[in-house]
């Protein structure tokens, strides 16, 4: 925080902030523990107890080094004077990831900036991206890439798979919506093969995969670490088989999956989806991320057991069901996820609850799930 | 609107009709033409048309070829959505000599009859997922289509109108909430109810929810 002299008001609303950023880490329970402890506290150490203090030291309480990321994810920009309202829908993002303090220590964007992967579209969001304070990492989704076959993507944001060392957290980041060439026997143009890939719904097109390539240079990026490191994969479309038709789906899912097997603490942050979807395969943990532009209807088939659904968005409010969002990755490498829901209370989805195979801290549900 | 057009139903009836007018009307312009090749072979300075039975089907084929850029329509849209559920299966209505209906006036429908229904009835919810799918039918000036929320229609679960809708103030149809989503997300024109994309677009999201139970009034 900075030093300058803030009035009363100021700092009030930013204590207001760092409540209602603090309330998503707690349930009821542990919330009147907290705060009778942190009134006793308080008492003890002669501070004047008010409204705000018990969050602040249930947050000094927790883990202290842990690692924050917030996200912005799936934008879908077209050019401004086409259409705003997706526009100003990251720009909310970049606000909200803007006004976290302390700072994330970076901000992940999880693909689909553009709509049709046109230059003028990536340029937009990469032009809005520079907004923010924190560092950005970006991955690709499928909107960016087929239109140029992710030329104009690259070189903007540069490769497109590629992993960093964080705090003793590994991070790789994957290019996984590489299709099968189904664009030439058709004799579709670029923008033809844009449009048929932007249709989540078009079985024209072929399934999403990681490659065989690509699988190769993750055995080998792995290969120095032992099976305690912990890990984070991002990845754009989900890691593992959901729903074949809108393509919530990667072909060699089970092949990555086998990769990443040997590894103890494996969190797997997926795009593409729009929505709040949990996962627990084996020893890996699966989160979705939120759309900024639109939400996605679930599935109707393959949801997993372990996701609670966020409420039916109401179409009335464009922004319902949109959001973005913060992934916790704490010392001993379980990450904890936190979906930012504009119009409504933000959704933690804990590690414990996914690893405890929904028995433990489990979120609470909606009253209003997909129909 | 050409497209438009295009996309309404018993496109294979017109395209019948044209090439049978197109026939008669060839057959009519040309039919001196032969008769003058028979009587003064010298007069042909250029090689005449060969208007024989395959080459004349042919060419009139190829016209109409190029006059329809469009007539793979339904197969175009079947390939990129193979998975609309199919229309009601009517084979035990066709009519079967020495049947029950033997003797009968009503009811005596042949399997042509019986597969015109399903052609004519496929015909309209295909075109209404071309509309569905296409931002240029459905006239955005935003480029929203209804399958960036609706993937394969899901989400609009038209067995549940009638409904109050709570945020409209009144009880709506389906092309009520249609017409919302377009003037609102879409940024189109609304649609007249009898617009032929409207009753296609109504068509394909039925035919979506196949076996869905009617709830009329279920939020």
């Amino acid at each position: 925080m900075s030093k300058t002299p803030k009035s009363i008001e100021t700092r009030y609303m930013e204590e207001r902030e760092q409540l209602f950023r603090g309330l998503h880490n707690l349930d009821r329970r542990s919330f009147l523990r907290v705060s009778s402890a942190a009134a006793a506290a308080a008492v003890v150490s002669g501070m004047t107890p008010h409204s705000f203090s018990p969050i602040r030291i249930a947050r000094a309480a927790g883990p202290g080094k842990d690692l924050r990321i917030a996200y912005i994810s799936d934008s879908h920009l077209y050019r401004t004077e086409l259409n705003d309202r997706f526009v100003r829908s990251i720009l909310r993002a970049v606000d909200d990831v803007n006004k976290l303090d302390p700072q994330p220590d970076f901000v992940f964007y999880g693909g689909d900036l553009a709509q049709l992967g046109q230059a003028e579209e990536l340029e937009l969001g990469a032009q809005i991206l520079k907004e923010v304070k924190a560092p950005v990492r970006m991955m690709v989704g499928e909107h960016d890439w087929y239109l140029d076959m992710g030329e104009k993507w690259q070189e903007l944001f540069g490769a497109p798979t590629y992993s960093f060392d964080l705090k003793g957290v590994h991070f790789v980041v994957l290019n996984s919506v590489i299709e099968e060439d189904f664009w030439t026997p058709r004799g579709l143009s670029p923008m033809e093969r844009m449009r048929t890939v932007a249709g989540l719904d078009n079985h024209n097109q072929r399934s999403f995969t990681v490659g065989a390539e690509q699988r190769k240079w993750l055995e080998k990026d792995l290969s120095a670490f032992k099976s305690d490191q912990p890990l984070v994969v991002f990845s754009h479309s989900p890691l593992y088989k959901l729903y074949k038709n809108w393509n919530f789906w990667t072909d060699d899912a089970d092949e990555v999956q086998a990769i990443l097997q040997r590894f103890k603490k494996v969190t797997v942050i997926h795009g593409h989806t729009h929505q709040v979807l949990s996962n627990h395969i084996g020893n890996i943990d699966f989160h979705g991320l939120l759309s900024t532009a639109w939400p996605w209807p679930y599935a109707p088939q393959g949801l997993p057991e372990l996701t609670i659904q966020m409420d039916r968005p109401d179409p009335f409010n464009p922004s319902d069901g949109c959001g973005d969002g913060e992934i916790y990755v704490h010392p001993d490498g379980l990450v904890d996820k936190v979906y930012r829901l504009w119009n409504r209370n933000p959704i933690t989805v804990p590690a414990s609850y996914l690893k405890s195979q929904g028995k433990k801290d489990r979120p609470p549900a909606t009253t209003r799930g997909s129909y | 609107m050409k497209r438009t057009n295009a996309s309404i139903p018993a496109l294979h009836l017109v395209a019948a009709c044209a090439a049978f007018t197109a026939c008669g009307g060839a057959a009519g312009n040309g039919s001196s033409q032969p008769t003058s090749k028979l009587d003064d072979p010298s007069e042909a300075k250029e090689d005449p048309p060969d208007l024989t039975g395959q080459a004349l089907a042919n060419s009139l084929l190829a016209q109409w070829q190029r006059d329809h850029e469009d007539r793979d329509w339904q197969e175009e849209v079947r390939s990129a959505h193979p998975n609309i559920p199919g229309s009601a299966d009517n084979s035990a209505m066709v009519y079967v000599k020495g049947g029950q209906d033997e003797g009968q006036t009503y009811g005596r429908f042949s399997a042509q009859e019986v597969l015109t229904w399903k052609l004519e009835t496929d015909a309209l919810v295909l075109a209404g997922a071309r509309i569905f799918h296409s931002g240029d039918e459905l006239g955005t000036s935003v480029g929203v289509s209804c399958d960036m929320c609706h993937p394969d229609a899901a989400n609009t679960h038209p067995a549940t109108y009638p409904k109050f809708q709570v945020q409209l103030g009144r009880t709506i149809l389906l092309r009520d909430m249609i017409n919302w989503c377009l003037i609102n997300p879409v940024r189109a024109p609304a649609m007249e109810p009898d617009d032929p994309r409207m009753r296609a677009l109504e068509a394909y999201i039925f035919a979506q929810s196949k076996g869905e139970a009617l709830d009329y009034g279920k939020h």
